[in-house]
């Protein structure tokens, strides 16, 4: 499947992409997505925890390494934190997964963070479509199982 | 403590590893709005093939009592000790299904709620078979994640039986006299130096053109003398810390440079002071002293002294016989310790001045609604009598423009709801007063839902206020006569009108008010896009928030009329009244959990946790030597920081341990089951 998607990205490949979202904000705003009917590609899954700030980069791994053709952090806007400042957290962690991430040879468009409330709606569809419009463009990722050793 | 920890790990551990998983599934198709798009009979037979799942069930509508008794009927025939719900948002409905699992003898935790309405059948619309390949996804993800759930237990906490209204407007005020009323003790927090909000700017309301002060004055006056409200006017809230029945709040007492105990409300400063300022309350027109009481029918009535525009001449101490005034008094503060927290933080009107929308700001006879309010006011700044700022002329022909600052992509998208009442109560009221006068509104269309509200419509027309569909596409000034001159479209009749007012008044539409950003940051709100305070469900919980203990009430969260915001501030005292009469909350049992065992005791979670829920342990951990971390439960809050900070993984959420979310991300994949 993967090669067939490599050489023609357009056939209907839909990419797969895990969005941890946090309880508050981010996967509210994916609910008010779904309550504004902002049409969206059926490519996100998203994985609720409770604030950005429990996102462990352990997750974000596994999540690559099962085959994920991006990962997407997101949570409440800076300042907008239910757990006071968890996202100032996330902010600093994901610089450092970031760089492990790029090093390992992934492209930059495959780990995105975001700030999202949960009346952003429109822009969580949004985001969704961006990166899955970006993801189409480079193809599958490069460690789906089928290319790991 | 460390004892109670590691039986309480293992106590878990030990039953989950020896207890066959026995999963049902629940798939729901809320009417048309998943099954309409989702296959969810596909989703079901696809789910009933994975490894532990029982058995699989379709509802219509799973929420209902027949869905909910279908759970039941099978947890008890297939002694299942795992239920997976695919429905809607777990913001909607977990609490449902966990009183339901819960009534079986099922732990709640023991249900995991899959959302493929709003995260799949809503936004996939136009594809149902990568809706349905999604759902088989998204369910599988919550089967597996469903089988590593643990036990736990939702803790209670006590909850002090006294509550904080936050802005002393006409919502506030109702939700802190019910409180007091139900024998709550209630601290009522107003910025300004007197309560009202801005209801006490009003000269009439509609529907029924009543005097607003006139019905608002003995309200304000029975917030003051109610014994169980403890009134802080001129006061901010400046922290807010704890949860839900234990909210520990820090007010601060602004300085009104004179002793309110002695100030008699005489006014005698004002009339010796010589500082003349544009008078706030009169939205600018006319003046007040630097040394002032906000208006006559203010409570407190005390006078207060405006430092800023203060030229410390003295004279008002002089005048003052009871020697109130004091200027070098500083602010002060109060600790408070509530149980819940009422936020009524109102609105203000939209400013044109910086757009100069209509040309307000360019021409001196465009005025706001607001202003046009103090001006038919009969305290007002000219006594009652509506005239013309340019030559202070009472005018004839009056135009009206409503959706300013509404209804329009440049300001703000939203209708505030009431523009439309208010203009059509203002043209009547004028019309009344002065039968000569001429009304045009111009507006994009007339709203008006509620009880009585069409009425008045009619009765302005047949008092003969003119109704113009169209916004003004020019707007100019005569600089001869300072007169309007409008060319508007009637889009009814389908042509250009060129019209000529002596007055034009803007219908400006509800903002958010100044330091609603602060409230948020301090209560933890959610701001919708809009800049409004955010509900926690916008039909069923309209009052509530996503803070347990924190109630929102008026136009903090969205464009209200009176009635509106009166019924909200009941709503809120009555949910508010759930907590402080039970005089506890129960609270999730979600926190973290750290293993004695793995920790190193280096730390790391310390440094991370806003609340300070965790403690180094007083004492070396067995014969190790090492101080182990120790979260107190009472404090943590479960946001689970610490837990990815850990850099040994000694520490744990519960509920969001790292095998449950791993398993959900091994299971976003499908290739996972062919490899298994």
């Amino acid at each position: 499947m993967s090669t067939d998607a490599k050489s023609n990205p357009s056939n209907g490949w839909e990419p797969k992409i895990v969005a941890f979202c946090c309880n508050w904000c981010s996967y509210g705003g994916a609910d008010s997505a779904g309550m504004g009917r902002f049409q969206q590609p059926a490519s996100a899954r998203i994985i609720r925890v409770m604030c950005s700030g429990r996102i462990d980069p352990l997750h974000v791994f596994n999540a690559f390494l099962e085959g994920a053709d991006a990962v997407l952090v997101t949570g409440c806007h800076i300042g907008d934190c239910h757990y006071v400042n968890g996202n100032d957290k996330t902010k600093i962690k994901y610089k450092y997964l970031e760089n492990v991430v790029r090093e390992l040879g992934i492209e930059k468009e495959r780990l995105q963070l975001n700030w999202i409330s949960a009346s952003e709606g429109e822009k969580f569809a949004n985001f969704i479509r961006d990166v899955t419009a970006q993801i189409k463009k480079i193809g599958p990722s490069p460690l789906k199982p089928e290319g790991v050793v | 403590m460390s004892d109670n920890k590691s039986t309480d790990k293992k106590g878990t551990d030990v039953k989950k590893d020896d207890e066959e998983k026995r999963v049902g599934v629940f798939v729901c198709e809320c009417g048309v709005n998943i099954g309409g798009v989702v296959n969810t009979k596909a989703v079901a037979d696809y789910i009933g093939t994975l490894p532990g799942v029982k058995v699989t069930s379709v509802n219509k509508f799973t929420c209902s009592d027949s869905g909910q008794a279908d759970i039941q009927q099978k947890i008890k025939e297939h002694n299942l000790n795992r239920v997976v719900v695919a429905a809607c948002s777990p913001k909607t409905h977990e609490p449902t299904f966990r009183a339901c699992i819960e009534q079986m003898g099922l732990n709640q935790y023991f249900l995991e709620f899959v959302n493929i309405r709003d995260h799949c059948s809503w936004i996939h619309m136009w594809e149902k078979e990568k809706a349905t390949e999604k759902a088989k996804d998204l369910v599988r993800m919550g089967v597996e994640r469903s089988k590593l759930l643990e036990p736990l237990q939702a803790s209670e906490v006590p909850v002090t039986d006294k509550a904080l209204v936050i802005g002393a407007g006409v919502a506030g005020m109702q939700s802190a006299l019910d409180l007091a009323d139900m024998g709550f003790q209630v601290y009522l927090v107003e910025k300004e130096p007197s309560i009202g909000g801005r209801m006490a700017r009003f000269d009439k309301v509609f529907p029924t053109n009543d005097c607003s002060i006139c019905i608002l004055g003995p309200k304000m006056v029975e917030v003051a003398r109610n014994k169980n409200i403890k009134l802080m006017s001129y006061s901010e809230v400046k922290a807010v810390d704890g949860y839900v029945g234990n909210f520990n709040v820090k007010i601060e007492h602004k300085p009104r440079y004179l002793d309110v105990t002695k100030c008699t409300g005489c006014a005698k400063c004002s009339e010796v002071c010589p500082v003349e300022v544009p008078y706030d309350f009169n939205e600018g027109f006319g003046t007040r002293k630097a040394v002032y009481v906000p208006f006559p029918q203010a409570v407190p009535l005390r006078a207060v002294l405006d430092k800023e525009n203060c030229i410390n001449c003295k004279a008002c101490a002089k005048a003052c016989q009871s020697g109130a005034i004091n200027y070098d008094m500083q602010p002060s503060f109060t600790d408070l310790n509530v149980g819940v927290i009422i936020g009524a933080v109102g609105f203000k009107t939209y400013d044109p001045e910086p757009r100069h929308d209509f040309g307000y700001g360019l021409y001196d006879n465009i005025i706001t609604a607001m202003e046009f309010e103090r001006l038919l006011n009969a305290a007002g700044p000219t006594g009652g009598h509506v005239v013309r700022p340019s030559d202070c002329k009472e005018p004839i022909r009056v135009g009206f423009v409503n959706c300013v600052g509404s209804r329009d992509k440049n300001t703000n998208i939203y209708c505030s709801g009431v523009c439309c009442m208010y203009t059509i109560k203002n043209a009547q009221l004028l019309k009344e007063k002065r039968p000569e006068t001429d009304h045009t509104i111009m507006y994009i269309d007339i709203r008006t839902p509620f009880r009585a509200y069409e009425e008045s419509y009619n009765r302005s027309r047949n008092l003969g206020v003119k109704f113009l569909r169209g916004r003004p596409v020019e707007v100019k000034e005569d600089p001869v006569t300072r007169n309007i001159k409008v060319r508007v479209e009637d889009t009814l009749a389908g042509e250009m009108r060129n019209l000529e007012f002596d007055l034009m008044v803007l219908a400006t539409g509800i903002v958010p008010n100044e330091g609603i950003g602060q409230i948020q940051q301090l209560l933890k709100l959610s701001k919708a896009a809009d800049g409004l305070l955010m509900e926690a469900h916008p039909k069923l919980k309209p009052v509530d928030t996503t803070i347990d203990g924190v109630f929102l009430a008026g136009c903090a969260s969205g464009p209200k009329d009176i009635p509106y915001a009166v019924s909200q501030g009941s709503a809120c005292a009555g949910r508010a009244t759930i907590l402080l009469k039970n005089k506890k909350a129960i609270t999730e049992g979600i926190t973290a959990v750290v293993d004695p065992d793995v920790c190193v005791g280096c730390q790391v979670c310390i440094s991370m946790c806003p609340f300070q829920a965790i403690k180094l342990d007083e004492t070396p951990y067995l014969n190790t030597g090492i101080k182990k971390a120790n979260v107190v439960k009472a404090l943590c809050k479960g946001c689970g920081t610490c837990v990815a900070a850990c850099p040994t993984g000694a520490l744990e959420q519960s509920h969001f341990k790292n095998n449950q979310v791993l398993a959900q991300v091994k299971n976003v994949f499908k290739f996972q089951e062919v490899v298994a």
